[in-house]
């Protein structure tokens, strides 16, 4: 089976959860901004986590399921519907044949993920299907999905199958089913236009000098509208180091803050290079990283410090919630 | 570097490990480029190749250092004690006491003799229109640049910046040149370029402000296969100087 592409939105990528192993060779993870997201969405549907999903950017796409699909949109709310009546976000939906998915007003977050059972069926370049935009490579043809792509679907696992069993029980063989299970509120994000967001101590937080470190978590930074997959430009409080310093090029990785010569930091975000020379001030937290990914151009942050110990205890707790989730999910297929 | 490390070794003048985010950590040692740092960077990164421990996703030799990303749960799951609370270690001590042990029997491990890759490049022309610049700057021929540029040994440092590109150390400063002071939009890819001291080759089309001296035919990123680069840290590589009918037959002659 396939979807077909009759509006692309702004910008609607192919990606799994990124193209890990590489970055020793220079190649670039890619994968989701959100990616919290993209494992529910495909959670919910049966998929792997793991399994190649579309991230839909401010404007999102309009599709075709030219055979009985079963989905799931989470992330941002871009106000999804399906045969022109709204679908809840965070939930497994059963779409019959020729059903037509489009999307409305940005109402929350500005990025929405789309799971369908079976995961988009792309080939696998350099062990993952994540789109590398700059390179032209992996998702479809290495771009941004185009009106009239035709995008092919993988064969349904076993637990796609019992789910949607138990959804289309009692529906009409045309009708849209939405599932009666929904995630518990503690698994839903926080996403806000302007969420606080902890980080850790950067490698060289001590070059920087002290009324910068403080203007640095006392002020509200604005993320510019040169900001992009790659990473988010903010300006709020420009940032000085004691004394210039020249740093060697050294690994980075998401979330990283780095401060170029203009003082205004830019947080590193999914499309970062895999190395960076500029002095790096701060980390954001793996656990805050899809709150940040689901502020706008225009929105505002804040930022509040945590220690690694804390930040790690935050990463494990998300961690188990989803496991949670996937055995709850297990459970539902089966009966 | 940070010294507020909640994990420190006995011995700091050797090597320290630091996080590198909540989820990867950095194995510094020390912070001069050079071939001893650089022996003991390749050293982990064989011994990482070799025996992943579990729970690492992937590591990345740099300069001075190596990168380990890990999972934060696999660690957990295999090393967390929770019947000895006192002994309950969070990830990051985890997988930097991992990281200690086998640094510390790194000393004993043989060093492999590095790989050489030659890289024939067309010098000069539409390829190079920085070729006379650089040798002005210099009070050299342009023939003398070339004669220099490729009569050298280069180490691949590290990999990044752009898929495939390698940053190279042992350029002579007898052809440095800073760098432009306009970008160029867009820079073919193979085309080899000097900026500072530094001399490397574009792996793929980008804008950038280095001085164009060159191209090879050859190819740096292949994602087509693995691995995906023509380099990789640790290699040696020669330039080497074709005529340009050699580099228009190049795709035929290989086989």
């Amino acid at each position: 089976m396939s979807v077909r592409i009759l509006k692309p939105g702004l910008l609607t990528t192919i990606q799994d959860r990124g193209r890990f192993g590489a970055q020793k060779y220079g190649i670039i993870v890619s994968g989701p901004m959100d990616s919290y997201a993209l494992r529910i969405a495909n959670l919910l549907v049966g998929n792997d986590e793991a399994a190649a999903g579309l991230e839909m950017t401010i404007v999102g796409p309009e599709i075709e399921f030219e055979a009985p699909a079963l989905l799931s949109v989470c992330g941002g709310d871009l106000s999804p519907s399906l045969n022109g009546n709204p679908v809840p976000l965070w939930r497994t939906i059963f779409a019959p044949e020729g059903s037509r998915l489009e999307f409305g007003e940005l109402k929350k977050g500005c990025r929405a993920y789309l799971a369908v059972a079976g995961g988009f069926d792309v080939p696998v370049e350099m062990s993952s299907r994540s789109t590398y935009l700059r390179a032209g490579i992996g998702g479809w043809e290495g771009r941004p999905l185009q009106q009239g792509d035709r995008i092919p679907v993988g064969e349904l696992p076993p637990r796609s199958l019992s789910l949607l069993r138990k959804l289309r029980r009692g529906a009409g063989k045309e009708d849209t089913a939405v599932s009666p299970w929904s995630l518990s509120a503690d698994l839903l994000p926080a996403y806000a236009p302007d969420p606080v967001i902890r980080v850790i101590d950067g490698a060289e937080r001590e070059l920087f000098d002290e009324e910068s470190v403080s203007r640095f978590f006392s002020e509200t930074y604005r993320v510019l509208p040169q900001s992009d997959r790659m990473g988010y430009r903010i300006s709020g409080g420009k940032l000085k180091l004691k004394e210039q310093a020249e740093l060697i090029s050294s690994p980075v990785t998401f979330g990283t803050i780095q401060v170029p010569a203009d003082g205004d930091p830019i947080v590193l975000m999914a499309d970062r290079q895999t190395t960076g020379g500029y002095p790096r001030i701060a980390q954001v937290i793996s656990a805050d990283l899809p709150l940040l990914a689901q502020v706008n151009l225009g929105g505002k942050v804040r930022f509040r410090s945590v220690s690694l110990k804390e930040a790690q205890q935050h990463a494990v707790i998300g961690e188990r919630k989803v496991r949670t989730l996937r055995h709850g999910l297990v459970l539902q297929s089966v009966n | 570097m940070n010294n507020s490390s909640p994990y420190q070794p006995d011995d700091l003048r050797t090597f320290e490990i630091v996080p590198l985010g909540d989820s990867a950590l950095s194995v510094v040692f020390g912070d001069r480029i050079g071939p001893e740092t650089h022996k003991r960077v390749r050293q982990l990164a064989l011994y990482l190749e070799r025996q992943p421990f579990h729970g690492m996703i992937e590591f990345v030799p740099a300069f001075t250092s190596v990168a380990v990303y890990y999972d934060v749960m696999a660690l957990l799951d295999k090393h967390a004690n929770v019947a000895e609370p006192r002994h309950r270690q969070f990830p990051f001590q985890i997988a930097a006491a991992l990281m200690d042990k086998i640094v510390r029997q790194l000393g004993s491990l043989p060093v492999q003799q590095a790989k050489t890759v030659e890289i024939p490049v067309c010098y000069g022309g539409e390829f190079g229109p920085d070729l006379e610049t650089v040798a002005e700057q210099n009070g050299l021929t342009p023939q003398e640049v070339i004669d220099i540029h490729s009569g050298a040994d280069y180490l691949v440092y590290m990999l990044g910046f752009a898929p495939g590109f390698a940053y190279l150390g042992g350029m002579s400063e007898r052809i440095a040149a800073p760098r432009r002071q306009t970008p160029r939009l867009a820079i073919p890819a193979g085309t080899v370029g000097i900026a500072g001291k530094q001399t490397g080759v574009y792996p793929i089309e980008t804008p950038g402000g280095w001085q164009l001296i060159g191209r090879t035919p050859m190819e740096l990123f292949l994602p087509k296969s693995w691995p995906p680069a023509l380099l990789e840290a640790g290699n040696v590589v020669r330039f080497y100087p074709i005529s340009r009918s050699e580099f228009d037959g190049w795709e035929e002659s290989r086989t």
